[in-house]
């Protein structure tokens, strides 16, 4: 080829090469762009409720539109309550699964179960709403709370929290459905992680002796970590952003109530409710703080994750 | 990319087109409550049906319906909660009434028929203040001899989001319990001392049927809808009614309306001994000013039709039509107080 034809062709080549970073470069920085006007208008439109209630918006449980004060205590701490029973649900079932899919499993049986845990990942957080309130709270309240109410309700310590009446709406059933909802997320990672772990690995600790329990807890899981962590990060997030689902089921009270068969209140639920109809600068005004706090919160839960990550990785690298 | 061009083009044509076509038919535009949103939707598709000229209105919400007209998106706001004089004269803005219901309490009582509890207005402000726990409470028993009330907590169920059902059954609480005024008030939303909360009348309805032992409250035509057990109520005259066709007329009629006032009623408490205590209208808000004239005469023409044509269409959903005098009244208002930006009268 004659050099001018090469030059030429080099040439365009870096004309197209400059114009695919810069599309790509666009691509990144439009998303961060999107982050920082949604944080900034978070914050402008939350600035009436910041000054006339100042820090003390995260320690009140007062919620009272009529004289127009607001805390964001009850619905903070409904967030993280039901968002921890789900996790406290979701991960055991997630890692059996996983572990069911990826080792136990006859392999005809493998492909079709995955696929239904996929599915549900695609169900309508909706549906998981109606389905919580017509089918599995009415079944909740008949028959396990009230065995809820007679068994753990007259422990010393844990009783408090198990007490009430049968109403199958509340915390707990809204802690429940949310578990359900994020067990296809965290599950889909965990069996997607185990199924990269080298055959070899494995195949050498079973040829040791070990059980496939050990193999699980003592080779596969040491291996796949970051991706377990990952994954339960994941549903964590989608946990505590859910809305509609948590509408349905949760009670929707402003009030602090130990019990968790009682109605409490999470901060993307009382959005859902209250925003259509929220009149007055600071009624809106406090309503687009609880929205910053939810923002908040996922960011540091995410950057918990990542720091957790870090560690593991740092620990990996000094010890073996 | 010739062919792409003329494909666009021609989808720019039509939507053209489409859109010229919806602006010839004058299609008018409102948002806002949703109690009335069935019987607007219903007026509407008779009026097309004989006019062509379509409403379409959106159920967003009595605050999003203020909201709305507020930023003029819409040609008429509608709202659950009257606006008050002050706040009307401060927006530029006129309202009346244009369909009356009344909220209902509602309970899940194993034993009791329909109709048959008989509640005092003060022993309701005090089951929702938490105050009265159980049923067998001797001051529910005192009105109700002859029933067998059981020993059991007393579940209260309230709207979690805020809306004009709430607002007229706590303006009601308030009018007659001096510790629900003192210490809850009459609010779209309010911050309520016990219970669980549904979104919208649909969840308030659903809680109360699911849950055992329950008392909630829900607009009329969701009781008759989900065929609830409701409750009968003493009035102000000390009468037990219940809640029907004829006592929401009832309170209508004993109502003082005043034009001048942008019809600011609430409907709650009123005297006569057949009167529903709980009642309320629902009100239509537009501005007095029209920057778009034609769009103005075309929704007072709208309700012009609603309230000649529309009675038996509101009755067939359990809503309650204006009374006759009402209806004149509102005609009068529009003459004086609907105008245009040169301060012509539009309605005639």
């Amino acid at each position: 080829m004659p050099t001018f034809l090469r030059e030429a062709r080099l040439k365009r080549q870096t004309v197209l090469d400059l114009l695919f970073r810069n599309m790509t470069r666009f691509a990144a920085f439009t998303v961060l762009a999107l982050l920082a006007a949604i944080i900034g208008s978070l914050v402008v439109g939350s600035m009436p409720a910041i000054h006339a209630f100042g820090f003390g918006f995260l320690t009140s449980s007062e919620w009272n539109p009529v004289t127009d004060e607001y805390g964001a205590l009850i619905p903070i701490v409904g967030t993280l309550i039901t968002s921890g029973i789900a996790l406290l649900i979701a991960i055991p079932v997630s890692f059996g699964i996983a572990i069911f899919l990826t080792e136990l499993s006859p392999s005809w049986l493998r492909r079709p179960l995955g696929i239904a845990v996929e599915l549900l990942a695609g169900i309508p957080s909706i549906i998981y709403g109606m389905w919580g309130l017509f089918i599995f709270a009415p079944l909740f309240a008949d028959h396990v709370e009230p065995w809820l109410n007679d068994h753990i309700g007259t422990w010393p310590l844990l009783g408090p929290f198990f007490s009430g009446p049968p109403m199958g709406i509340g915390m707990l059933t809204a802690g429940i459905i949310l578990a359900i909802m994020v067990i296809p997320f965290i599950a889909s990672v965990m069996r997607d992680v185990f199924d990269v772990v080298p055959t070899m690995l494995k195949e050498s600790a079973y040829g040791l002796g070990s059980t496939t329990w050990e193999v699980m807890w003592k080779v596969v899981l040491p291996y796949t970590k970051i991706g377990v962590v990952g994954g339960i990060m994941l549903g964590l997030g989608r946990a505590l952003g859910e809305t509609m689902a948590v509408t349905f089921v949760i009670g929707n009270a402003h009030e602090f109530n130990k019990s968790l068969l009682m109605p409490g209140n999470s901060i993307s639920s009382a959005l859902a409710n209250e925003f259509a109809e929220a009149v007055g600068e600071l009624y809106t005004s406090s309503l687009i703080e609880l929205g910053l706090i939810l923002f908040f919160i996922t960011f540091v839960v995410l950057s918990l994750a990542r720091l957790m990550l870090y560690k593991l990785a740092q620990r990996e690298g000094h010890g073996a | 990319m010739s062919k792409l061009n003329r494909l666009l083009g021609n989808i720019g044509l039509t939507a053209a087109l489409l859109s010229a076509g919806i602006a010839y038919a004058g299609n008018i535009t409102g948002a806002g409550a949703t109690f009335p949103y069935p019987i607007y939707a219903k007026w509407a598709e008779a009026y097309k049906a004989q006019t062509g000229v379509g409403m379409n209105y959106q159920s967003i919400g009595s605050g999003g319906g203020i909201k709305q007209i507020q930023a003029k998106t819409v040609d008429f706001g509608a709202t659950d909660a009257p606006m008050s004089p002050n706040e009307l004269a401060l927006s530029g803005l006129t309202q009346f009434p244009a369909v009356i219901g009344g909220v209902v309490p509602v309970i899940n009582l194993a034993g009791v028929a329909p109709g048959q509890l008989k509640l005092d207005g003060k022993v309701l402000a005090d089951i929702f203040l938490g105050k009265i726990t159980k049923w067998n409470d001797p001051r529910i028993a005192a009105d109700n001899a002859g029933l067998s009330l059981p020993d059991q907590s007393i579940t209260v169920v309230h709207r979690a989001d805020g809306s004009g059902t709430t607002f007229i059954f706590t303006t009601y609480l308030s009018q007659v319990s001096p510790d629900w005024k003192r210490s809850v008030g009459g609010d779209k939303a309010v911050s309520w001392p016990v219970g669980t909360g549904g979104k919208g009348n649909e969840g308030v309805a659903s809680y109360v049927q699911r849950i055992k032992n329950s008392i909630g409250y829900v607009e009329y035509a969701y009781a008759l809808q989900n065929k609830m057990n409701y409750t009968q109520l003493k009035n102000r005259d000390g009468q037990f009614v219940s809640p029907n066709d004829a006592s929401f007329k009832a309170a209508a009629a004993n109502a003082k309306w005043d034009a001048d006032n942008g019809f600011y009623e609430i409907l709650t408490n009123e005297p006569g001994k057949d009167s529903w205590p709980i009642t309320g209208a629902t009100f239509i808000l537009i501005y007095k000013s029209q920057e778009k004239a034609a769009n103005a005469v075309e929704v007072l023409k709208f309700f012009n039709w609603a309230f000649s044509y529309g009675d038996q269409l509101a009755s067939d959903l359990a809503y309650v039509p204006l009374p006759a005098n009402l209806k004149t009244m509102i005609g009068g208002a529009w003459k004086v107080q609907v105008k245009d930006t040169s301060g012509k009268a539009l309605w005639k």
